[in-house]
């Protein structure tokens, strides 16, 4: 009975969706009142009744209704309750679910921190949000439903959680992907919104920004996230793998980075209007298109879900309508949205469009490296080949290379028209000590002459002092360094500090590949390997038993320099519902490198297969992420959005100034 | 229509939208399976013949055998059954079918039209065998030895050439080391 009630609030979301996608659209159009102020509660009511849907299912997953099909397939009795409740996005059905239920959120989010923005514009927004609502409903109660019961033969024990997802980053992994990836549409929201209206000015930009930056920092984090899991996880060794599911993603972040980089100069200069609006667009069509291949089936990766074609039609035929639909609005509607002002040849408008230009270029080769198996295979009929990393590798990286080199003169470039000497007179000093700093330290820590690596090198300095030149020269007038330093707008710092951690994502990946280091050996109780400086001692496995796998647990000491350092545990897991194998890594992580042991098969009197591991600098990757995600939400959280919200609010109700504090964090 | 290159992204994503289409009805690339060199695993479930009799893992071949995840509704199947067809005329490798979220009646009919290549078929109309095995969709094919270990795996359709060039080339080696390791125990029993 319980999951039906689940079941029926899925069709009210659903129905209420549909009034949402029409009434207040139509009311925008007709300046009709009353059908416009009812996008708010509309939206309410959307949100409310995913949640109940999204509680039930929770419910079902916790009370082991193993009648629910989807329960029944994703849990098992014995499964700790944080894996029951995390089962919920488990698999296809009630992943779906909660990614709608993330919609729901975002619409919410909107309805309550958008009191500064006209009646007319907030109802096409959430309307539109609405429509693309309607859509992930029906999706669901037509074909794949996550309440669909398998009676009256219900097994009387789940199928278990698939074991690589029975881990503390399954719990916050798909949240926070799913948070930004779904975030995007309420950006896509407001750019047809401001195509309907023709109305795209500064204050739409204004607008916009917080939203835009909100998505792309929690994209950031649920990508790397992703990254991560895969790392210590999956047992893969590596921190990205150019996996057709993981890529997706990555198009849309670099679209997203493109877009709110367009935005700014949106907002500040009135240029490229239209171009912000079809990255909008472009950004949200590449979430639904990540959608549509992991749906699917039409990329086999370690991410599908379990597939079939009618869901594939079914989001094609979604996708069609809304990014076809949408960007036919935009080819008749651009020509109205014109640049205000010109701009001169060194000036900053120019290297963020060059940023553009990059990011662009890299999603789209990443897009056609993704499908361009499909694609040849649909054009020659032949057999499917695949593009492997170094494809990704010799595009991506040489395009990063020059958007590193410029992202060390954007942000010293001035608005409008910027004078060569002024740049050189900034940079010129900072370009010495970037080289000299980028050979000399590569140098003398290898003792040899590693291009690459200088390279590199070279190029994180040069971001780094140029960064911090900037910084300089900007609190130079000021009486002493800390008043300077705390003069600065909260978004600039957001800036700078997202460059950074951008700049330390590429010098540890690139720096871990080139130096990280592989042994596969097999040892016996007390044997020992050397690998690099460290030495890895053997001595023996212990049955170990979990909540519901039982696992061999291998004891390693690991010596550096002949000196004990540590113990790692790596683990050959089984879980015994579903009888899958499962790896867990040794992992000893540190600022510079990680030692990281895999367990591999048992053979003859007690000795063990194992790859021994050690990466150097692969934490960056990491951390340098999170500083991107943290300065994106540093730039949402700046006064000058607030401050813009407070002085309309007062203007339109002087009286209430207390109830004014509106909130961006959103 | 002044501004005709404002139609560029229409057209692309058009162009990008037909070959998706396409695609959604082709098959997928080889990915090595997590399942290599382990177990087959565990199952008990319906055949398409024996009504409500389960069969489990000692049922299958005590060769080394195929195992085709096969559906009705599977146009690319429909590719493979003549390669089988004649693998199981000639003798070559016993095959062993899951029928993989189907209906039985159409799978029945299926096989009585096009040919039944299978020594066994097993029913897996929920999915939930498939999800063991890591089945993306149908058809894919597993070789497993004489002692129910997976030895290799192919994703989507098998044409002739990846029949004898990858294909067979597993299946005659798994089952020249079958035939050298039951002499042995022959020998040594006698």
């Amino acid at each position: 009975m319980i999951p039906e009630l689940g079941n029926f609030s899925l069709i009210l979301a659903f129905s209420l969706s549909i009034l949402l996608g029409v009434f207040p659209m139509v009311g925008a159009s007709r300046q009709n009142q009353l059908w416009m102020g009812l996008a708010r509660p509309l939206t309410a009511g959307v949100f409310v009744f995913l949640s109940i849907s999204l509680a039930i299912l929770a419910y079902s997953f916790v009370t082991d209704d193993f009648s629910v099909q989807f329960v029944a397939n994703h849990s098992n009795s014995m499964l700790p309750l944080r894996y029951k409740l995390t089962a919920v996005w488990g698999g296809h059905e009630g992943s779906f679910l909660f990614w709608t239920w993330m919609l729901g959120g975002w619409m919410l989010a909107v309805a309550i921190f958008s009191k500064s923005m006209p009646t007319e514009f907030v109802a096409r927004v959430l309307s539109i949000m609405g429509l693309i609502c309607v859509g992930y409903t029906l999706f669901m109660l037509a074909t794949s439903n996550p309440f669909d019961r398998a009676l009256p033969l219900s097994p009387a024990d789940g199928a278990d959680l698939n074991a690589a997802l029975q881990d503390f980053a399954f719990i916050v992994h798909p949240p926070s992907l799913y948070m930004g990836y779904v975030g995007f549409s309420v950006v896509f929201a407001f750019a047809i919104a401001a195509l309907i209206s023709g109305r795209l000015d500064a204050a739409w930009a204004r607008w916009c920004r917080p939203w835009a930056n909100a998505a792309w920092a929690i994209l950031t984090l649920g990508l790397s996230l992703g990254s991560w899991w895969a790392y210590y996880e999956l047992g893969w060794g590596g921190w990205w793998a150019w996996d057709p599911v993981e890529n997706p993603p990555l198009i849309t972040w670099l679209l997203g980075a493109a877009m709110i980089h367009s935005l700014a100069a949106t907002e500040k200069r009135g240029v490229f209007k239209s171009w912000t609006v079809l990255l909008a667009i472009m950004a949200f069509a590449s979430s639904l298109l990540g959608t549509f291949i992991t749906r699917s089936g039409l990329l086999t990766s370690v991410h599908a879900f379990a597939s079939d074609p009618t869901r594939g039609v079914y989001i094609l035929g979604f996708l069609g309508l809304i990014i076809g639909g949408s960007l036919l609005l935009y080819a008749i509607r651009a020509p109205i949205l014109k640049s205000e002002f010109g701009f001169g040849g060194w000036s900053r408008e120019v290297f963020l469009l060059a940023n553009n230009l990059i990011l662009v270029v890299a999603s789209a080769a990443i897009l056609l490296g993704t499908l361009y198996p499909m694609v040849y295979q649909a054009v020659t009929g032949g057999d499917l080949i695949s593009v492997g990393p170094p494809y990704f590798n010799t595009i991506f990286l040489p395009l990063m290379g020059i958007l590193v080199l410029l992202l060390g003169i954007g942000p010293v470039a001035r608005w409008k028209k910027t004078s060569k000497a002024y740049l050189f007179k900034q940079l010129s000093k900072v370009a010495i000590a970037a080289v000299v700093v980028g050979v000399a330290l590569p140098v003398i820590l290898t003792l040899g002459v590693p291009v690459t690596t200088i390279i590199v090198t070279a190029l994180a300095c040069w971001v780094l002092f140029s960064l911090l030149r900037d910084i300089k020269s900007k609190i130079a007038n000021k009486p002493d360094v800390w008043s300077g330093l705390k003069s600065l707008p909260v978004s600039y710092w957001g800036m700078q500090l997202a460059h950074f951690g951008f700049v330390m994502i590429m010098t540890g990946g690139c720096l871990t590949s080139i130096y990280s280091v592989e042994k596969s050996v097999l040892l016996s109780p007390g044997e020992s390997a050397e690998l690099g400086r460290y030495t890895f001692v053997f001595e023996g496995t212990e049955d170990v038993q979990g909540p519901n796998f039982i696992a061999d647990e291998a004891s390693i000491q690991v010596l550096r320099d002949g000196e004990y350092l540590r113990h790692l545990y790596p683990q050959k897991q089984l879980y015994t519902a579903s009888n899958t194998p499962a790896t867990h890594m040794g992992i000893d992580g540190r600022f510079f490198r990680d030692l990281f042991v895999t367990l591999g098969d048992a053979r003859n009197q007690g000795a063990w297969s194992m790859t021994l591991y050690i990466k150097p600098f692969v934490r960056w990757v990491w951390i340098g992420s999170i500083f991107v995600a943290f300065g994106g939400i540093l730039a949402v959280t700046d006064k000058r959005y607030r401050r813009f919200k407070v002085r309309q609010v007062q203007r339109a109700a002087p009286v209430s100034n207390t109830s004014s504090q509106p909130v961006v964090e959103g | 229509m002044k501004n005709l290159k404002l139609y560029i992204p229409v057209l692309a994503f058009l162009i990008l939208a037909v070959f998706m289409w396409r695609g959604l009805y082709m098959d997928s690339r080889t990915l090595p399976s997590t399942l290599i060199d382990r177990e087959l695993p565990e199952f008990a479930l319906r055949t398409l013949t024996e009504g409500d009799q389960l069969v489990s893992n000692a049922d299958l071949p005590d060769e080394p055998f195929i195992l085709n995840i096969w559906g009705s509704y599977c146009l690319p199947c429909l590719q493979e059954n003549p390669i089988f067809m004649s693998a199981r005329e000639q003798g070559l490798v016993p095959i062993v079918g899951v029928n993989y979220k189907d209906r039985d009646n159409l799978a029945r009919d299926w096989l009585d039209i096009n040919g039944n290549p299978f020594t066994m078929n097993i029913v897996d109309d929920t999915g939930r065998y498939g999800i063991d095995l890591g089945v993306y969709g149908a058809p894919e094919t597993f070789i497993v030895d004489a002692d129910g270990v997976i030895r290799y795996k192919h994703i989507g359709t098998i044409n002739y050439q990846a029949w004898q060039d990858e294909i067979m080339p597993v299946v005659r080696e798994l089952q020249s080391a079958h035939a050298e390791q039951s002499a042995t125990t022959t020998g040594q029993s006698s």
